[in-house]
């Protein structure tokens, strides 16, 4: 870029966030300590796209989402969501944490939890209504578990639970979404579901943002894609970005993994 | 001693009071892994107190709850401090915490004791014949005043609240993304249990205050799933503990003997925690003997597979009209002992064996309902056994075992899968022909 | 009327000070006057004023001569000794054995484990008749130790938490203590006063043979500790390797879990089962902010129980009033206090100035880079203006304003025009000097991704001090023959800026 396109535009970049995309993440560094997990991360999502971040343990790809929806502090930097600050936005963006992160022991019902996704927009101290009630069955319906509806949640199975999270998710009817490992732990049959579900948001102009382990099927899954090795090695459309040369430079050059990866890219390629 | 309604009377509806609104906050509490706050805040509180009525020389309701109040925030948010950091462990911090404010509160009251009507003694486990003999002097007795707002305070905070401290119990990140600030909740959480906590001083005393935080809720836990549900046992518990404490209290004594009455409050801390170890032996579905007698099903029910699966081979390998399995073989392969024999009568009853003399021997057969049902579970076994060398790579002398344990847990549904992932296999690594499913 | 209210607020900061410093009375009393407590504290009160106004004299402490002090620091009275030398003792063992407590992270079974002795205290009383002191801390023992085993048992066989089993043991226990200690009132043998103290201690009223017993627990416990401490330390560390390695953690377990229930019990009277909690988890809590080593985490915590202990005691000797073991209490809670604040590396201060020099740096090296950035873009040691630094990097420019005022203040850049400012010589070596740590880390990452120290600070950390020689000479090679060097990441170039096309 040159200096003199950005000196015109000196006054515009004051808090230079587009006001168009669903996130926008400018010169984010977060610490936990003194040592940086995250470097100076910029990135700008565009809207109704499945995106994918991967990356190897330890990038920081959890933290990433966490320091977005402000869980945990930046050291610098700013996001915005369509150009506004998530305290002003927080109605519109979704969060589908690890499912390890609650008590699955809580006495709840699976439509209670999925219920609690409507709780934003029930005034305070009111309980939720009768077409609360019907919007979450509904949500359970989509993922394929309103036969479990009534079921205690800690009697359901990994991938039950997991697609509970993501009736939650519907239900809460954000603009844009973040999702920390939902494939973690899951069967096939789950997998599949949330696959579904996934586009089904994207088509509906959602933008999901999910943090994913599994390199093979990322081509197939996603539409963007972040490649994340403490700061972002590329970002971009899959089948520009999802390249062998990206893989290695954000996994580096000896994992057997890559090989697969490679795999996968070429047969996406062939697609 | 003699039953007077007049005192007697008293003391059961304070009693009640005081346990069913320590017992309906205590199911958060419980649910939040947060029992041990209750604990440090009704400790802590005592510092509170005492500044309270250093200030104000009496031991007027207000200054005390504001007292209360403060000091409750204050644990909560000490601990928070140390927690974060000072990254001590959560239970740990509490402890610091606790234990440095009920010193505080201790040397204080010492400093005051000669002034105010304050006995350390009375703050650990109350004193509430003497709110029942207040009532001769004043209709109602203050104590009993204060402790029915608190407990109406409650019931309005868990009614009005009731969805907001279920979400920020549940998933207090989902809550505050959601605009339901779980810290303001956590901290509200708090302040209520301060004010309880001092409401209850006078009656039941602070440790006994945290018996009724705590043990209701937690069995209460043990015998639902259902929010509502637990908190309204978790009252039922409350209330009978309170009742039945007071009768053992005043009758208990005498039953064994001793000319003596025992201090209500504590007794109630005895039954509620009596109900409890019923509750850990008896509840439905969490219970020890509910789960003994599941492992006990399942157990004897596998080794009812087990011989159904032995018979299904024997007769595959030895074909229609071979020998017949004899029960001494039987017992050989499926261990001995009182589940196989008991195993075989069960199968017997249920028609899926038949039971044949050979010679002097006892041998068994398996009928056509018998037979249809062992051919699923060695389908299931051998389709497992395929499974695993398809995907898993394993010798074929590596997976029996797996697949024995296995082949009880496999529903019909993933036999169909299984069979669906496997395109239809005719035979297992064995060779062995997987029966196919009857239609 | 006013007076007395005025001197009553007065006195409840005076108690609130010293409960809060445990400070000994500022000394203007050598004349060995009774004064008001209070009027020592809050300066300014006439000392005249304060005797006249009557009614709560008698609430002041008497202040001590010089003459008791010195007898009590140089422990001249015998009963001072007796409770000064068991106090210490007690904190000593208490804080050491606490160490292995609270890094195995059963701190608070310390306070079920305390509160469930108290029917063992009133069974052994209603056994033996009278108060034996062995019998009844052999009842405290037991009962205690099935207090613990009720903890763990509940955990083991319901749903029912760590906590919640914590909070139950010790209610439910304590409960039935009460209960005992009802009837054994009303049983009227007369031998039952002083059972309260165990309760809240009573470290006051310490006779020879309770600080012979404490010095012989302590010492038993102390060598205990300092014989076990490899196991010890194995078991609090990793559990599972420790049972891989064939040591019987089961067994060890016990042993610090009895070495506690002795401790606990032999403390009861000093302290109280209520506060004794605190002797095994602050001071270990306290270490701990000073050291990452075990040993002298061990070693500083003993020391604090033992500095707790002893001046807890000799402030109780002072000053009568004040209750030994709440005392006690107190001064651990002081050095608790103390070190989560100062501690140089795990202190509240000490993360408050690291957090804030961290986004400091992280602005003051990115302002850097991208200067010398610019200057590599420009080709040349000129101008760089102010708008060319601002692509680069998202900041507003009143952000940057700040930046480069601070630069200019370490003489590492000069403003030359509104819009323009210059490197100095000491600020480009400084710049170039970053870029390529920068850019060598860079690298590093790139082509050893899979085992590059995730968390190293790319900007802070000198390559040379963290990666081998080689490494890095081979490193700077590949830098060197880039025939582009790798753009940073952190250019806000076009594609990244601009994100994702759709």
């Amino acid at each position: 870029m040159s200096g003199r396109f950005a000196g015109s535009k000196i006054e515009a970049r004051n808090d230079d966030h587009d006001a168009e995309s669903p996130l926008s993440i400018h010169d984010m560094t977060v610490a936990y300590h003194r040592k940086p997990v995250l470097w100076d991360i910029d990135f700008t999502a565009t809207g109704g796209r499945l995106i994918g971040v991967v990356g190897p343990n330890g990038a920081g790809k959890s933290t990433l989402i966490k320091a977005c929806l402000d869980l945990v502090p930046r050291a610098s930097g700013s996001v915005r969501f369509y150009g506004k600050s998530y305290r002003q936005q927080r109605g519109i963006v979704g969060y589908v944490p690890q499912r390890e992160s609650v008590d699955w022991d809580f006495p709840a019902s699976a439509l209670d939890v999925v219920t609690m996704g409507r709780y934003g927009r029930i005034p305070w101290c009111l309980p939720p209504r009768k077409r609360d009630k019907y919007a979450a069955l509904e949500c359970l319906d989509q993922v394929g578990m309103a036969d479990y509806a009534h079921r205690q949640i800690s009697k359901l199975s990994g991938g039950q639970q997991q697609r509970v999270f993501l009736a939650r998710a519907l239900a809460q009817d954000a603009q844009i979404y973040f999702m920390d490992e939902p494939f973690a732990g899951v069967d096939a049959a789950t997998e599949a579901a949330i696959v579904v579900l996934l586009r089904a948001l994207s088509a509906k102009n959602r933008t999901v943002l999910v943090v994913h382990h599994d390199l093979q099927t990322v081509p197939d899954y996603f539409d963007d894609v972040v490649l994340l090795n403490m700061r972002i090695v590329a970002a971009g459309p899959t089948e520009k970005v999802f390249t062998a040369e990206n893989l290695h430079k954000t996994y580096g050059g000896r994992l057997t993994l890559l090989d697969k990866a490679a795999q996968a890219v070429a047969g996406a390629g062939a697609r | 001693m003699e039953w007077d309604w007049a005192i007697d009377g008293w003391i059961l509806f304070v009693g009640t009071l005081s346990a069913c609104s320590c017992a309906l906050l205590g199911n958060y509490l419980v649910l939040r892994r947060l029992s041990l706050m209750g604990d440090a805040i009704s400790h802590a509180v005592l510092p509170g107190l005492a500044i309270a009525f250093l200030i104000t020389s009496s031991r007027a309701a207000w200054p005390m709850f504001a007292g209360a109040v403060i000091v409750g925030v204050i644990t909560a948010l000490l601990t928070q401090v140390i927690t974060r950091y000072g990254k001590v462990e959560h239970g740990a911090a509490m402890g610091v915490v606790f234990s440095i404010l009920f010193a505080i509160g201790l040397v204080l009251i010492r400093q005051v004791a000669d002034h105010v009507d304050l006995d350390p003694g009375c703050v650990l486990y109350g004193n509430i014949v003497q709110i029942a003999l207040d009532a001769q002097f004043e209709d109602v007795p203050p104590a009993a005043r204060n402790l029915a707002c608190v407990f109406v305070l409650n019931i309005l905070f868990v009614g009005l609240f009731y969805k907001e401290l279920k979400i920020s119990s549940f998933d207090p990140d989902l809550a505050t993304t959601l605009g339901i600030n779980a810290t303001l909740m956590h901290y509200a959480l708090m302040v209520m249990v301060a004010v309880t906590t001092v409401a209850n001083f006078e009656s039941v005393g602070s440790i006994l205050v945290i018996a009724m935080l705590i043990v209701p809720a937690a069995t209460a836990h043990l015998l639902t799933d259902r929010l509502g549900v637990m908190i309204l046992l978790s009252q039922l518990i409350a209330c009978f503990s309170a009742v039945t404490g007071h009768l053992l209290a005043c009758y208990g004594p005498g039953w064994v003997g001793v000319d003596a009455v025992a201090n209500t409050s504590a007794m109630m801390a005895v039954v509620v925690g009596f109900v409890l170890f019923v509750a850990i032996f008896l509840a439905p579905e969490q219970g020890l003997l509910a789960k003994w007698y599941h492992r006990m099903k399942l157990s004897s029910r596998i080794v009812r597979q087990d011989v159904l699966g032995l018979l299904y081979r024997w007769e595959e390998m030895n074909g229609e009209s071979g020998r017949s399995m004899r029960r001494d073989e039987v017992l050989t392969v499926v261990g001995g002992g009182s589940l196989p024999t008991r195993a075989l009568r069960k199968l017997l009853r249920q028609n899926e064996i038949v039971r044949m003399m050979d010679g002097r021997d006892v041998v068994y057969r398996l009928t056509d309902s018998g037979k249809l049902a062992a051919s699923q579970l060695v389908g299931a076994h051998r389709l497992w056994e395929s499974y695993l060398a398809k995907h898993f790579h394993l010798a074929s002398d590596h997976l029996h075992e797996p697949a024995n344990r296995m082949e009880h847990y496999i529903t019909p549904e993933l036999r169909e899968e299984l069979r669906e992932q496997l395109t239809d296999p005719k035979h297992d690594p064995h060779g062995k022909s997987i029966p196919s499913e009857p239609m | 009327m006013v007076n007395r209210r005025a001197n009553r607020l007065r006195m409840v900061w005076a108690a609130v000070w010293v409960a809060l410093l445990g400070c000994t009375p500022i000394a203007d009393a050598a004349d060995g006057h009774r004064v008001g407590f209070s009027s020592v504290i809050a300066s300014g009160v006439p000392v005249s004023g304060m005797l006249a106004s009557g009614g709560i004299t008698d609430n002041s402490v008497s202040f001590p001569s010089w003459d008791k002090i010195f007898r009590a620091l140089t422990l001249r009275d015998y009963n001072t000794r007796i409770v000064v030398i068991g106090a210490t003792l007690l904190g000593a063992a208490a804080g050491v054995i606490g160490t292995f407590a609270y890094l195995r992270k059963r701190a608070m079974l310390g306070d079920a484990l305390s509160h469930a002795t108290l029917p063992g205290i009133a069974i052994a009383f209603m056994v033996v008749g009278h108060k034996n002191l062995g019998w009844l801390l052999f009842g405290a023992a037991v009962s205690g130790t099935l207090g613990v085993l009720a903890v763990i048992g509940m955990r083991r066989v319901s749903r029912i938490r760590e906590d919640a089993a914590i909070g139950i043991v010790l209610s439910v226990f304590f409960g039935i203590g009460m209960v005992l200690f009802s009837i054994i009132q009303q049983m009227n043998t007369g031998g039952e006063s002083g059972l309260q103290s165990f309760i809240y201690g009573k470290a006051a009223a310490m006779l020879h043979r309770d600080a012979m017993l404490i010095g012989g627990t302590a010492f038993a416990v102390i060598a205990c500790c300092a014989v076990m401490f490899k196991e010890f330390r194995l078991v609090c560390f990793d559990q599972t390797f420790a049972s891989s390695m064939g040591r019987p953690v089961f067994w060890i377990d016990v042993l610090m879990m009895g070495l506690v229930v002795l401790t606990t019990v032999t403390g009861l009277q000093a302290v109280g089962l209520i506060m004794i909690v605190a002797l095994l988890i602050i001071p270990a809590a306290a270490a701990r902010f000073w050291t990452d080593s075990l040993l002298l985490m061990t070693v500083i915590a003993g020391g604090i129980g033992a500095f707790s202990g002893w001046m807890g005691s000799v402030l109780s000797a002072l000053l009568p009033r004040l209750p030994t073991g709440a005392i006690i209490v107190i001064s651990t809670g002081v050095v608790f206090a103390f070190s989560m604040i100062f501690s140089p590396h795990r202190g509240v201060l000490a993360g408050v100035y690291r957090r804030w020099s961290l986004s400091h740096r992280v602005a003051h090296q990115n302002l850097l880079r991208a200067l010398a950035e610019c200057e590599e873009d420009l080709a040349a040691e000129v101008a760089i203006p102010i708008a060319d630094v601002h692509a680069k990097r998202f900041w507003s420019r009143r952000h940057l304003d700040r930046l480069i005022a601070r630069g200019s203040r370490l003489g590492l850049v000069s403003q030359i025009g509104p819009n323009t400012l210059k490197l100095t010589e000491t600020g480009r070596r400084e710049s170039r000097r970053i870029l390529r740590n920068h850019r060598l880390w860079e690298l590093y990452l790139i082509r050893y991704a899979d085992i590059a120290p995730s968390h190293v600070d790319r900007d802070a950390d000198e390559i040379e001090h963290v990666l081998a020689g080689d490494v890095v000479e081979e490193l700077e090679r590949e830098l060197e023959q880039e025939s582009t060097i790798p753009p940073s990441p952190h250019k806000a170039d076009e594609s990244r800026s601009k994100g994702v096309p759709a």
